[in-house]
C-alpha cells in the first residue's frame, strides 16, 4: 500500500510528505477532475484521517481551523459574525457533494484565482501554518498565495492549519456567476466591517477572480474609516477598487465587466455588513 | 502508471464486500466495475454533474471524487440500497410524479434527496434546491423532481387505468421502475464478462493532416491492438442523410475537427485503464483551420467535393416580400448571432458490441436503431441483416444520438478481435466529437401595417454546419419553412445556407434550427408592437395563423392552435404586466419584465417519407405483445404509444407487454426525432390496435363497446350483450408466433416542396406560446427567470404528466440557450465551463395544455418534444428587454452582454 498512505498523526504525515513525488491529498475535489483516468497518479498522502487537521478550535489569540476541515463542517461551526463571510463562501463552494469532501486547506493549496475561500480569509487577516521536519512556520495568506496555482508551500511541507487572530465586526461574502450552484465565479467579494457608535472603525475588503490572486483593497478600506454605517455602499468608489484589480477576459465575462461588477458587489456587501453590524 | 491492488473490505448498503483494487481509484469505478453495482452513474468524472452521488456515512459525495481508500471503514449507500424490499417512499414519489425521464441522473438525485430527507423530513423548496443543486438533469427541468421530494409519502395518482381509459390519464411511465431502482441498463451498464475495452485516438487540432508511426510496434509492446480506417471493410463514410454521407468513422489522412477519431486501441480492461494514449505514434501537420463561417465561402475547402464550403441552401418564398415590406407602415430589422450549443446529456456515449454467429450485435445508447444499423453495415461492409442494434436505455439524446458515434468503432473492434468490445466516452470526448446545435447568423426584416398586420418578411440565415453534413440539410430546409413563426405572413422570402467549417459537426438539436430563427422573428415582433404602440400579446394574436389559412409554404393549415395558446396566456399576461409595473415602482437594483413568444413545428420529416410500423400480437398463453420500435430516450414514447394502443385494442394498459426496440425484434418505427413518435408511431399503434380489435370482435361477434381482457390464457371479450371467451391455445399459431396479430404502417401524407418551398412539408403541426417573467439586475446584468407560463396545443393530451415533463425540460434547455450555453472547442469541453441550468436556475413553470384536435394525428394528437423549447429563449429575451431596455442580439445573454446592452439602450 506504499502508494496510498493515510497517516493518523501529523507527525507521521510530515515524515512521509518529503518522499519523492509524494502528492498531498485532502478532499480530492480538485485532484480527481485533473486526473484523466480512474486512478490518482503518483504516491498519495491522504491527510483526511489526521484528527488535528480537522475542526475549528479557539486558540490563545484567535481561532485555529484545521486545514482538512470540510466546507460542510465550517458551515456548522459556531463562530462570531466576523466569520459570516467565510461561512457564506462555504455554502457557495460547488455543491453539497463538494462541500462534504472539499477542504479549506485544499482550496488554498490549489490556489485558483477563483478560490471561494480566499477573499473571506483575507478579510479575517488569516495566516497559514506550514509544518515540516524543520518545524513549523507561519505566513500571511497573502504571502502564501504567490500566483495562479502557485503557493509558497515547500517540498515536504504540509499546510496544517489556518489561524485567524482575534477579529471583530461583521463579515460578508458575495459571489457572482452565470448560474446558481456548481459555478465558478465571474467575480466575488468579501468584507468585514467593525463599527463603534454607528461609525466604521475597521474595514477589510477583498476581491477574488479579478486578479491572479485575490487582493485586499487598502485604499478603499481606509476610505471607509469614519463613515457612518448607513448607506455604507455609497462610499465604495471605482477609482479605489478597479485600479487594484487585473481582471482577464474569458468565457465567463470580459475584463471591464469583471472590474465593474466587483465594485458593485463591494457596494452591496458593505451595505449588508453595515446593516448587520448596526443591529444590536 | 504504476498500479497497485490491495484487498479491502467495504460496507455497501449494509453488506460487507471485499474488493481488490487500487486505493487511489475512484469509488464510482470500483462500485461499478468491482462490486458490480452499476446503479451509480458516471457523467463527468469531475464532480460537475452529481450523477455518481452516493452517501458516505450518510453524507452525499461524488463517488467519482472519492478515492477508494477513503471509503474503507465507512458506510457507503448507493441507489441499490434504497429499495429493501419494495420501493421506498422517495422512489415511489419519483415514479408517481414523473421525476425520472431518461433516468440517468435519477440515482444521484435520489441519493442527494435521501440525505436531505434524513435530516429534514419536510423540506422547503429552497432546502430541496440547496440539497439537489449538485446534480444536473438535462431532461426534466427539475420541476417534477422538486415536486416528488416535497411530496414523499403523500400518495399520488391513479396508477392502473381501466381498459379504454388510458389515453388522457396522468399515469406513471410504464418503464419507470428500473429508472428509480438503478436497475436500468444504460450504454455503459452491460457487457459480457471479459469484454475488451476500446478507446479512440482523437485529433487535438481542428484541421490537420496526419501520418501514423509504427503503431503495431507500440501496440505489441503494450499488449493491445490498434485498428484504423484501413481495417473498416466498407465505405468509410456515414451520415444520417444517405445522399450526403461524408463523415468517416475513422479519418484516413486528414482530420477536419477537434476530437475527430483516427484510430482505436483495443485491449483487456486493466491494460486499457492504465494505458496512456499520449505517446501513440502519430505525427500531425496542422492545416489552416476554417473557423469563421462569414469568410468560409472563400477559404480553403473543408471537404474536397463541397464547392465554396456550401453544404446546401434552403429557400421558401411566397408572394412578394419586397413589395410587402415596401407597403408596411413600420419595418423592423435585426441581426442575431447564436452559439454552438452542446446537448449535454448526462450519459456520455457508451455501448458494447459482440458477435452472435455471423451477426454483429451492438447494444448502445441511441435515438435511431435502424439508421445505426444501416450506417454500421455500410461502414463495416456487412449486409444489413448481419447487424442487429439493441438500443440500451439512453441517458438523454436531444438529437445528438441520432447520428452514430461509437457504434462503428466498437463494431470494428468486435469484428476484428472476435470478442465482445465495450467503450464509454469520457465527458470531454463526448463533447468534442458529437454534434451540436448550429451556430446561426440571421438577418430578418418584418413589416406591419398600421393595424398591426404583418405585410411581409425576409429572412437570411447562415448556419455553421461544421466539418461534416450530419443534419445540416434538415436545418437548412426546416428553418425557411418555420422562420415566419405561426403567423400569417403573406409576402415572404426566407433563405438559408449551411456552411462547412472546421468546427464541431452541427447536427440535430431539439428544433433543428427553428429555435434560433424564432429568436430573431420574435425580437422583431416586439420591435413592431412597440413601434405601433400596441400590446405585444395582442399584436401576436392579430397575426396568429387561423384555421384554414395558408402557411408560408402555401399549405392550408388544419387544427391550428396557436391563437388558443396565446389566448390562454391572456389572464397571466395582464396580471404579470401589472405586477411588473408595481414591482418596478419600488427601489432596488432589479427590474422586472415580461415577454412572450410562440412556436409552431411540423412533426416528422420535411416533405419526405418517414413511416412507422407497429406489430401487436397475442400469444397462445394470452400475453399481449406490443412490438414498439420507437426508442424512448426519456420523452415517454414507451408509455404514450402503449396508452394509445391499449385503448385502441380495448384492453387495460398493464395487460400489454412491450418488446423492443431491437432491430431484430421490432419493425422499423423510425428515429426518435422531429417530434414524430407520438404522431407517427402513435398512429401506427392506433391502427394496429384497431385492426387487432376488429379481428377479435369478428371472431366473438361482440359490439363496438366491448372491453378485452386476458384471463388464465383466455381472451375475455365483454360488451353490454354479454361475454365471450376465446381459448387462445386452441387457435393456430401464425408465422410470427402469435395466434392473433396485426401489423400496421403509417406514413404521414406530405407533398414535395417546389423551388420556392411551396407544398405540404408536414401532415401535422403543433403549436405553443410561452410567457416569461424575469428580473434583471440593472447593475450586474444578471437575469433571473422567475416564472414561465407555457400554453401548448397537443391536439389530444395522451398523458398530461409526461406532457408537462416535456414542457418543463424544453424550457430548461431554452433557458440555457438564452442565458448561459456556449460551446467553444478546446475551452468548454466539460460541465463546469460549459454551463447548463441547475435546479436553482429554473423558474416556476405553469403548463396549460390546449387541445385543438388535428384531423390527421392519432386521436387528434400532435407532437410536443421540440415545440416546447422554441418559444423559451425569445420569450426570455423579450422579457429582459421589457425589464431593462436591453435588446440582446448575441446569445447567450451572459451578464456582461446584458449589462452592455442596458448601457447601449440608455444612450
Amino acid at each position: 500500500m506504499a502508494d496510498y498512505l493515510k497517516p493518523s498523526t501529523l507527525q507521521d504525515a510530515i515524515l512521509l510528505a518529503g518522499r519523492e513525488g509524494m502528492r498531498l491529498a485532502a478532499g480530492c475535489t480538485d485532484l480527481f477532475p485533473a486526473t484523466p483516468g480512474q486512478t490518482l497518479g503518483g504516491p498519495i498522502l491522504d491527510l483526511t484521517a489526521i484528527d488535528s487537521l480537522s475542526g475549528i478550535s479557539r486558540s490563545a489569540n484567535g481561532w485555529r481551523i484545521g486545514a482538512a476541515t470540510t466546507w460542510a463542517a465550517l458551515q456548522r461551526a459556531e463562530l462570531p459574525p466576523a466569520f459570516d463571510g467565510l461561512k457564506a463562501a462555504a455554502k457557495e463552494v460547488g455543491s453539497v457533494q463538494i462541500q462534504n469532501a472539499g477542504t479549506i486547506g485544499g482550496n488554498l493549496c490549489n490556489a485558483s484565482p477563483a478560490a471561494d475561500g480566499v477573499p473571506p480569509l483575507l478579510t479575517l487577516n488569516a495566516e497559514v501554518e506550514l509544518a515540516s521536519l524543520a518545524g513549523s512556520r507561519r505566513l500571511g495568506l497573502g504571502e502564501f498565495l504567490t500566483g495562479p496555482r502557485k503557493t509558497a508551500l515547500r517540498a515536504g511541507e504540509i499546510l496544517a492549519a489556518i489561524h485567524v487572530p482575534e477579529v471583530r465586526g461583521q463579515g460578508g461574502f458575495l459571489k457572482l456567476g452565470a448560474r446558481r450552484y456548481l459555478v465558478i465565479s465571474i467575480a466575488m467579494v468579501a468584507a468585514r466591517i467593525v463599527a463603534e457608535g454607528g461609525i466604521v472603525t475597521e474595514a477589510a475588503l477583498a476581491v477574488g477572480a479579478c486578479s491572479s490572486v485575490a487582493v485586499r483593497l487598502a485604499a478603499q478600506e481606509a476610505a471607509l474609516l469614519g463613515a457612518p454605517l448607513a448607506a455604507l455602499g455609497d462610499h465604495i468608489r471605482p477609482d479605489m477598487v478597479e485600479p487594484y484589480l487585473s481582471p482577464i477576459p474569458d468565457i465567463r465575462a470580459d475584463a471591464a465587466y469583471r472590474a465593474g461588477s466587483a465594485t458593485e458587489l463591494l457596494r452591496r456587501v458593505v451595505s449588508a455588513c453595515g446593516t448587520n453590524a448596526g443591529e444590536p | 502508471m504504476n498500479t497497485i491492488a490491495i484487498s479491502s473490505t467495504l460496507t455497501v448498503n449494509g453488506a460487507t464486500v471485499c474488493v481488490t483494487a487500487d486505493p487511489r481509484r475512484r469509488l464510482s469505478d470500483v462500485l461499478r466495475e468491482e462490486v458490480g453495482l452499476r446503479g451509480t452513474k458516471v457523467g463527468c468524472d469531475a464532480g460537475d454533474c452529481g450523477a455518481c452521488t452516493v452517501l458516505l456515512d450518510g453524507a452525499p459525495v461524488c463517488a467519482c471524487l472519492t478515492p477508494l481508500g477513503r471509503a474503507i471503514g465507512r458506510e457507503i449507500a448507493t441507489v441499490e440500497g434504497l429499495a429493501q424490499p419494495g420501493l421506498c417512499a422517495l422512489q415511489d414519489a419519483f415514479l408517481q410524479h414523473g421525476a425520472a425521464q431518461c433516468g440517468i441522473c435519477t440515482p444521484g438525485m435520489l441519493m442527494a434527496a435521501r440525505a436531505l430527507l434524513e435530516a429534514t423530513p419536510a423540506p422547503s423548496r429552497a432546502q430541496v434546491e440547496d440539497a439537489l443543486g449538485g446534480v444536473l438533469c438535462r431532461c426534466t427541468g427539475y420541476a417534477k423532481i422538486v415536486d416528488a421530494v416535497m411530496a414523499v409519502g403523500q400518495g399520488g395518482y391513479a396508477r392502473r387505468p381501466l381498459a379504454g381509459q388510458a389515453v388522457g390519464a396522468r399515469i406513471e411511465r410504464v418503464d419507470g421502475l428500473a429508472k428509480v431502482t438503478g436497475a436500468e441498463i444504460f450504454g455503459a451498464d452491460f457487457w459480457a464478462e471479459g469484454a475488451l475495452v476500446v478507446r479512440a485516438i482523437r485529433s487535438p487540432h481542428a484541421a490537420a493532416g496526419f501520418a501514423f508511426g509504427d503503431f503495431n510496434g507500440w501496440a505489441r509492446a503494450l499488449n493491445v491492438e490498434v485498428f484504423t480506417a484501413h481495417d473498416l471493410g466498407g465505405v468509410n463514410s456515414f451520415g444520417v442523410i444517405p445522399a450526403f454521407a461524408d463523415q468517416p468513422a475513422l479519418a484516413e489522412t486528414e482530420v477536419r475537427f477537434r476530437g475527430e477519431a483516427i484510430a482505436i486501441v483495443v485491449g483487456e480492461a486493466p491494460v486499457m485503464a492504465a494505458l496512456s494514449l499520449a505517446d501513440f505514434p502519430v505525427t500531425w501537420q496542422p492545416l489552416a483551420a476554417v473557423s469563421d463561417p462569414s469568410t468560409a465561402q472563400t477559404a480553403r475547402a473543408v471537404l474536397p467535393h463541397r464547392a465554396d464550403n456550401v453544404l446546401i441552401r434552403g429557400r421558401v418564398a411566397q408572394g412578394d416580400a419586397a413589395a410587402g415590406l415596401a407597403r408596411a407602415v413600420v419595418v423592423a430589422e435585426a441581426t442575431v448571432d447564436t452559439a454552438y450549443v452542446e446537448h449535454a446529456y448526462i450519459e456520455p456515449e457508451a455501448g458494447v458490441a459482440w458477435l452472435e454467429n455471423d451477426t454483429l450485435v451492438i447494444q448502445a445508447c441511441t435515438q435511431a436503431p435502424v439508421m445505426d444499423r444501416d450506417d454500421v453495415a455500410r461502414v463495416l461492409g456487412l449486409a444489413r441483416e448481419r447487424v442487429r442494434i439493441i438500443p440500451s436505455a439512453t441517458g438523454g439524446g436531444f438529437g445528438s444520438k441520432l447520428d452514430v458515434s461509437l457504434q462503428p468503432l466498437i463494431g470494428l473492434a468486435a469484428l476484428k478481435t472476435g470478442k465482445p468490445c465495450r467503450m464509454v466516452y469520457t465527458r470531454a470526448e463526448s463533447m468534442q466529437s458529437t454534434t451540436k446545435r448550429h451556430p446561426a447568423h440571421m438577418t430578418a426584416r418584418i413589416g406591419a401595417d398600421a393595424a398591426g398586420r404583418i405585410t411581409g418578411m425576409t429572412f437570411d440565415g447562415r448556419f455553421n454546419t461544421g466539418a461534416y453534413s450530419s443534419w445540416g440539410p434538415t436545418v437548412a430546409n426546416r428553418v425557411p419553412v418555420h422562420a415566419s413563426g405561426p403567423y400569417r405572413t403573406p409576402n415572404y422570402r426566407a433563405e438559408t445556407v449551411a456552411i462547412h467549417t472546421n468546427g464541431p459537426v452541427s447536427g440535430a438539436f431539439r428544433g433543428f434550427g427553428v429555435p434560433q430563427a424564432a429568436v430573431v422573428q420574435e425580437t422583431l415582433y416586439d420591435d413592431l408592437a412597440l413601434a405601433l404602440g400596441m400590446d405585444r400579446l395582442a399584436f401576436r394574436q392579430i397575426n396568429a395563423l387561423a384555421e384554414g389559412e395558408q402557411s408560408v409554404c402555401g399549405q392550408v393549415m388544419q387544427g391550428v392552435g396557436v391563437r388558443a395558446c396565446l389566448e390562454a396566456l391572456g389572464p397571466r399576461w395582464t396580471a404579470a404586466l401589472a405586477e411588473a409595473e408595481a414591482f418596478n415602482r419600488t427601489a432596488g437594483p432589479t427590474r422586472r419584465g415580461i415577454g412572450v413568444a410562440s412556436c409552431w413545428y411540423g412533426c416528422g420529416n420535411t416533405a419526405l417519407p418517414n413511416p412507422s410500423t407497429v406489430r401487436l400480437g397475442i400469444a397462445a398463453d394470452g400475453t399481449v405483445y406490443l412490438h414498439q420500435g420507437a426508442t424512448d430516450i426519456g420523452q415517454g414514447s414507451n408509455t404514450v404509444i402503449t396508452q394509445i394502443c391499449a385503448d385502441a385494442l380495448g384492453i387495460a394498459l398493464d395487460q400489454i407487454t412491450l418488446i423492443g426496440p431491437d432491430t431484430g425484434l421490432t419493425p422499423d418505427c423510425g428515429k426518435t426525432s422531429a417530434s414524430r413518435q407520438t404522431v407517427v408511431t402513435g398512429k401506427a399503434a392506433l391502427l394496429a390496435g384497431r385492426a387487432l380489435r376488429a379481428q377479435v370482435l369478428a371472431l366473438t361477434n361482440r359490439g363496438a363497446d366491448a372491453r378485452l381482457r386476458v384471463e388464465a390464457g383466455r381472451l375475455v371479450v365483454e360488451d353490454q350483450g354479454g361475454r365471450s371467451h376465446l381459448a387462445l391455445a386452441e387457435l393456430p399459431v401464425g408465422p410470427q408466433g402469435y395466434v392473433l396479430m396485426a401489423e400496421e404502417t403509417y406514413d404521414p401524407p406530405t407533398l414535395p416542396l417546389d423551388e420556392n418551398g411551396q407544398g405540404v412539408p408536414y401532415a401535422v403541426y403543433g403549436y405553443g406560446a410561452q410567457l416569461a417573467e424575469v428580473e434583471v439586475d440593472m447593475a450586474l446584468g444578471l437575469t433571473k427567470v422567475i416564472r414561465i407560463t407555457a400554453a401548448h396545443d397537443l391536439g389530444r393530451v395522451i398523458n398530461p404528466m409526461l406532457a408537462e415533463g416535456q414542457i418543463e425540460g424544453g424550457i430548461a434547455q431554452g433557458l440555457g440557450m438564452a442565458l448561459m450555453e456556449d460551446y467553444i472547442p478546446g475551452r468548454t469541453e466539460n460541465l463546469h465551463d460549459y454551463l447548463i441550468p441547475t435546479i436553482g436556475d429554473m423558474p416556476e413553470i405553469r403548463s396549460i395544455l390546449i387541445e385543438v384536435p388535428d384531423p390527421e394525428g392519432p386521436l387528434g394528437a400532435k407532437g410536443l418534444g421540440e415545440h416546447v423549447l422554441i418559444p423559451t429563449a425569445p420569450a426570455i429575451l423579450n422579457a429582459i428587454r421589457h425589464a431593462s431596455g436591453a435588446r440582446l442580439l448575441q446569445l447567450p445573454a451572459l451578464p456582461h452582454r446584458v449589462l452592455a446592452a442596458i448601457r447601449e439602450a440608455r444612450r
